[in-house]
């Protein structure tokens, strides 16, 4: 028995962890048990990585197969993470053509969460970019899934949180970049009139996000810094800095579980309104910075989930659709009211996804992290309340709480991928704590 | 492909402390051969290193340590003579079963010494003959000294151990350097399960960077985490009278 939790340490649950070494290992073990799932990195928020009986351990498969670098296809086991990805190819001048926040994620994670990152408004999600899956079912057969092959069973596992089996291996497109820099431009936005225009602004650059200060009130409510980014060309690069600079991320670490009075509304408020402050003074003027602080500021310090302390904390990410913007006026309002604050928060405008079940789709997204207590989870799902009387729905890889009215409000083709579940035998046999609390 | 690379020949291309050999001295510009019994799970180890270092080019052959009679065609067919070899073949097997299946404990002595001391000895003539090599085998602080809990696994090691060392001596004056790397506990998939104490576990990586530094500086029997040194002579120095009645 092993304790398990995701990266919000919140719900701790307790459960054996199997470990395979190789694909064979993993498809006779996805066949054999019950009420399992995959686990990677552990880097989801809430229970989708834990097994509602048993969870498998996918690390064990961490071997690259192949790469063409003619095509930018990387062929490799689904335990591959995208820290090894980058660490290997872009000092070749490769890089994901889409990355999540952190790098700690592996291959088959990224899949099953459909994950999304800061060009998703352009260039789609993690998914977009997957050429072939190589899924293992529980009636112990190992299937290929692509556009073209078995394309209704690949729809449903990219996205899919690992309800279809549990995937081997896959082929990834990598991109071409000249640098490891990125040149981030900085706008600041008073409020989120200004912010949401400023996001639509700035559509055109292949990375947009805007970081959000969900405590400031009144005329500041929403205020924002919105960063744009781009790949640095090597014409562009300042004079003396290397093309493909290696991470230098790692050196400091959360030692241990902060005690909860640490974080407070006060010493949010205080960091929230600084970092705008600062951030503000930038604005206008081109950074070049590396690739790990503009794409995972947070992996800089080691196990932050700690900061959080021992009650842990959940991370909620909803989705506005289009022209429902005034609930998203209203959820910061209730943040703000509730003094319930979040250390950087993230806005960003999402084009719709191609995964059955994956969770963007054509609006706003609001992400933030809020410590453990009662009254956070109430008015979480009070929100969630708002988020699905708006058409929206509750990003899975974060979530921890959601209600299954939330959840079958917010996903439309659930029926579609529940069939297929029936289908291929994984339901009941292919589990996961999330899948068992939204009734999957 | 550099024509002047040096070639390493690695004995047991599947294991875990294997791979991550093999990994190193692939990033240091060597060819790498890695010898297996399965070579289909080494060909996934070779094909990890050669798409994460392009200029890798490691290959496979088929090699099963207890198929002595095999070793003679298996050393004619290389090319060229590697300049080193290392050997990481080990079977950890279990010590209760040994007790009670002589075909178990067979195996484990045989895996873990007879097939790994042939396989260098011959191999060891042909460096002599050519002038010079490398030969590095992986033991076990388990063969300082028997304990009740793998005493089938560390008389092997112990023999294996005693077989480095007197190579060796004997090919001391020959230019030909053998070293023995005692790993202690090591994170592995032979060791999954257990609960090892953190301060005196190594990870492969370690290891391969221990045996990697001897073609640098040759050293004659290392520990890859020193304070086994330290903890090996102590568990040595206990008298027998009190060592038998203890719980190891």
């Amino acid at each position: 028995m092993r304790d398990l939790s995701g990266w919000g340490r919140y719900p701790r649950t307790s459960g054996p962890l199997g470990m395979v070494s190789d694909v064979d290992d993993a498809a006779v073990a996805t066949a054999l048990l019950s009420g399992v799932v995959a686990r990677g990195l552990g880097r989801s928020y809430g229970d989708a990585a834990i097994g509602r009986e048993t969870t498998l351990s996918a690390t064990g498969l961490d071997r690259m197969q192949s790469f063409d670098p003619e095509t930018g296809i990387l062929a490799a086991e689904a335990g591959v993470s995208l820290a090894e990805i980058i660490e290997t190819f872009l000092p070749r001048g490769f890089f994901p053509k889409v990355v999540p926040g952190t790098r700690f994620v592996t291959i088959g994670g990224m899949i099953a969460s459909d994950v999304h990152g800061k060009n998703q408004h352009n260039d789609g999600t993690f998914g977009d970019h997957v050429e072939w899956i190589m899924l293992a079912l529980p009636d112990h057969r190992v299937l290929r899934c692509s556009r073209a092959e078995n394309p209704e069973i690949f729809a449903a596992t990219i996205g899919g949180m690992g309800l279809t089996g549990t995937i081997l291996s896959a082929g990834i497109q990598l991109k071409r970049v000249e640098t490891g820099w990125i040149r981030q431009k900085t706008h600041a936005a008073r409020n989120l009139d200004e912010a949401i225009r400023c996001l639509q602004q700035t559509e055109d650059a292949t990375y947009t996000v805007a970081w959000i200060d969900v405590l400031a009130r009144g005329k500041s409510m929403g205020r924002s810094l919105i960063l744009e980014g781009e790949h640095e060309t090597l014409s562009d690069l300042p004079w003396g800095e290397i093309p493909f600079p290696t991470s230098k991320f790692g050196r400091i670490s959360v030692p241990m579980e902060m005690p909860g009075w640490m974080l407070n509304g006060a010493s949010i408020r205080a960091f929230n309104a600084g970092y705008y402050l600062n951030g503000a003074r930038h604005a206008g003027r081109d950074r070049v910075v590396t690739w790990d602080a503009y794409f995972f500021p947070l992996d800089g310090i080691g196990n932050w989930n700690r900061i959080y302390g021992r009650r842990g904390f959940v991370q909620h990410q909803c989705v506005i659709p289009e022209g429902a913007e005034h609930v998203l006026f209203e959820i910061l309002d209730r943040l703000s009211a509730a003094g319930a604050g979040s250390f950087l928060a993230v806005l960003k405008r999402l084009a719709p996804a191609s995964g059955l079940m994956s969770f963007p789709m054509k609006g706003l997204t609001l992400a933030l992290d809020l410590p453990v207590s009662p009254e956070n989870l109430t008015l979480l799902t009070q929100i969630d309340g708002l988020v699905a009387g708006a058409g929206g729905r509750i990003y899975l890889a974060k979530d921890a709480l959601q209600s299954r009215d939330t959840f079958q409000a917010g996903y439309p083709d659930l029926d579609r991928f529940c069939r297929l579940r029936d289908d291929i035998g994984a339901r009941g046999r292919i589990a996961s704590k999330l899948s068992a609390r939204l009734g999957l | 492909m550099s024509l002047t690379a040096r070639h390493l020949l690695l004995l047991g291309g599947t294991s875990d402390i294997g791979r991550a050999v093999a990994k190193h001295y692939a990033d240091n510009g060597w060819q790498v051969t890695l010898a297996a019994r399965d070579v289909e799970a080494a060909s996934r180890n070779a094909a990890d290193i050669n798409t994460r270092q392009p200029d890798a080019g490691v290959a496979v052959e088929g090699l099963d340590i207890l198929e002595t009679e095999s070793f003679v065609s298996f050393l004619d067919a290389l090319h060229p003579l590697p300049d080193t070899v290392v050997c990481v073949v080990g079977m950890l097997g279990d010590q209760e079963q040994a007790e009670t299946d002589p075909d178990h404990a067979t195996r484990i002595m045989r895996t873990n010494y007879e097939g790994p001391a042939l396989f260098l000895d011959m191999i060891a003539a042909r460096f002599v003959s050519r002038g010079y090599g490398m030969i590095i085998g992986v033991s076990s602080v388990a063969g300082d000294r028997g304990r009740a809990s793998n005493y089938a696994y560390g008389s092997a090691k112990a023999g294996f151990t005693a077989f480095l060392s007197g190579l060796r001596n004997r090919l001391a004056t020959k230019n030909v350097h053998v070293a023995t790397v005692k790993p202690g506990f090591v994170e592995t998939r032979m060791t999954a399960g257990m609960d090892l104490p953190g301060a005196l576990t190594a990870k492969p990586k370690d290891v391969a960077e221990r045996i990697a530094g001897i073609e640098i500086r040759p050293r004659d029997v290392i520990y890859v985490l020193p304070v086994w040194r330290l903890v090996m002579f102590v568990i040595r120095s206990i008298p027998e009278p009190i060592f038998k009645k203890l719980k190891l």
